[in-house]
């Protein structure tokens, strides 16, 4: 009778639609605001790096735990805290450029994920879940990890937000306001890392850098303001993660790659309304 | 609640050194600043009271923007002293450094207000969030800059002259006692320069002790006090007719400049530009 409606509720009919909804929510929510800072500060690369450079932890968590959740997750996550803060010390002391280092670093690790993950039977099956994640294959113990650090992400962010607005903005500022700079940025690096461990399964390691960067972007695009651009950058995120999964259910594509095509077009129907704006200002 | 109170104990302390009174504002003694090997800048020495303003002049490269850095106690110096009221800069939240506008991110999500507010999180103190009475203060710094109308504009929208004020409102809402000005008339048209000089002229009443680099030597003769000749070591301290000699010019700017006699006047051309000062050195280490 209600056909839209009926195409609305049917996937929320099956358990796994419902978690994924809900996991690609909280990620979209804790990545796009994280993400808001990796656009100012001109991060994406770094982002990108750290996502791909969690791989070989990933790999051991899988090899140690045999696929469960938690041992995933607490693996990522060593092996993404250590390597923001070794790329972050790698930049700053040697007389390499930052985006040398990054590449080294990321292509390096990422090869040591490979090499471990070819060592089990179903080689590409599993590499393929890490690599693009599985957002439907999600437990509850995922989602409540996703919450707790997905929350915590979002509490440091707000509780220290007119220091790292300060940070982006004037690092000469914030130096001579006599803020921690090195503390504070170790502090963001960490964050992102963490970001990217909670939000591994949604989209895997190869798109992660989609779920930081896209929805900021959009966001900046369409805001003049930092807090209005970290809300719409999470609430642009949110409802890609919705609508990608409806897509993705609909037309049988990747989950993952359906959430970030989603927030592309997000992005592109932005830029193309700012264009055709301002050539109309300039047409008056 | 007492949570977040003991935290914010706990976390990032805030430093106010204690400024001891009959000290001059700033002292700086046989200063020298290296870069690995490379000199930057060496053998430094001035001394200014509260409410003194300063031009530092000289070519592109000769150390202004390092000098203002080591005053300010961000980048470290090799020999010699800085001192501010008499004690050494590191722990001074008084002292203001207004970028060059060519090194700011004018498309930064930020309104007038916000930017003007970011001077005040150290008045404000970790995990804070403004209150109506900061943003009053931040109101009433507008309004000696002449952008209270202004300030909910996003901070690119703002002309070259409104965006130089915006800064000065800046270091009036961290309180400064000394603002550290890199290139603040580059770029700006005369009555742009004019409304800086005014407002400069309000700080001099405040006791605002002002250091502002500069490529326009006569405006560095005219409307500072004491001239600070540089190019990597002191040329020259003292009032601006004392200062511009040819001889010290020369020295100063060497091949760069050209000086052209004109009757009574004498006239400098040459290096007279840019946004971005040649010195490979920019970077906060």
């Amino acid at each position: 009778m209600n056909t839209w409606l009926d195409l609305l509720l049917e996937p929320l009919n099956y358990i796994f639609m419902l978690r994924g909804m809900a996991a690609a929510l909280m990620v979209g929510a804790v990545c796009a605001t994280v993400g808001t800072y990796i656009v100012l500060r001109g991060m994406a690369f770094f982002g990108d790096a750290l996502a791909h450079a969690i791989l070989p932890g990933v790999a051991v968590g899988y090899l140690v735990g045999g696929g469960a959740g938690a041992s995933l997750f607490w693996w990522g996550l060593l092996t993404a805290v250590i390597s923001s803060i070794g790329i972050g010390a790698i930049s700053k002391g040697a007389r390499l450029r930052e985006d040398t280092a990054i590449g080294i670093v990321f292509a390096g690790m990422f090869a040591l994920g490979i090499a471990l993950i070819s060592s089990t039977r179903n080689y590409t099956v599993d590499l393929t879940h890490f690599l693009f994640g599985d957002v439907l294959g999600v437990s509850n113990g995922d989602l409540q990890r996703m919450a707790l650090f997905g929350g915590g992400i979002v509490l440091v962010v707000i509780l220290f937000y007119k220091e790292f607005m300060v940070l982006s903005f004037d690092p000469l500022l914030a130096a001579t306001l006599r803020l921690p700079a090195r503390a504070l940025e170790y502090l963001l690096l960490v964050l992102i890392a963490l970001a990217i461990v909670v939000s591994l399964q949604t989209v895997g390691v190869a798109l992660m850098v989609a779920m930081l960067v896209t929805p900021s972007a959009t966001a900046y695009l369409l805001t003049r303001r930092l807090p209005y651009m970290m809300l719409l950058a999470a609430l642009l995120a949110c409802l890609a993660g919705i609508v990608g999964l409806y897509l993705s259910y609909y037309l049988r594509i990747s989950s993952g790659a359906a959430i970030v095509l989603t927030s592309t077009a997000f992005f592109a129907l932005s830029w193309l309304g700012r264009a055709i704006h301002s050539r109309l200002r300039q047409g008056k | 609640m007492t949570f977040l109170k003991q935290l914010r104990k706990n976390t990032l302390p805030v430093t106010h050194v204690p400024h001891h009174a009959g000290q001059p504002t700033l002292e700086v003694r046989n200063l020298s600043v290296r870069y690995d090997q490379l000199i930057a800048l060496s053998d430094i020495s001035f001394s200014l009271e509260p409410g003194e303003r300063i031009a530092v002049v000289g070519p592109n490269g000769a150390g202004k923007s390092t000098l203002f850095k080591a005053i300010a106690g961000i980048h470290p110096y090799s020999t010699g002293e800085v001192k501010i009221y008499g004690h050494g800069p590191g722990g001074h939240t008084c002292i203001a450094y207004l970028p060059q506008r060519s090194q700011v991110d004018w498309n930064f999500p930020a309104s007038v207000a916000d930017v003007v507010m970011m001077g005040r999180i150290s008045q404000l103190g970790p995990l804070r969030w403004p209150k109506a009475s900061d943003w009053d203060y931040v109101r009433r710094c507008l309004q000696v800059v002449g952008l209270v109308d202004l300030e909910e504009r996003q901070i690119g929208e703002l002309s070259g002259g409104q965006q130089q004020r915006m800064f000065i409102a800046r270091a009036l809402a961290q309180e400064a006692e000394l603002m550290l000005m890199d290139e603040p008339f580059t770029g700006l048209d005369v009555p742009s320069q004019n409304d800086i000089l005014d407002i400069l002229e309000q700080l001099r009443l405040k006791q605002v002790t002002v250091l502002a680099s500069t490529h326009d030597l006569n405006l560095a003769s005219e409307h500072f006090d004491q001239v600070l000749l540089l190019n990597r070591r002191q040329l020259g301290f003292g009032p601006g007719s004392e200062i511009f000699t040819t001889e010290r010019l020369l020295k100063a700017y060497g091949g760069h400049l050209r000086l052209v006699e004109n009757g009574e006047q004498m006239l400098a051309l040459g290096d007279t530009c840019c946004d971005d000062e040649g010195d490979q050195h920019e970077h906060l280490a």
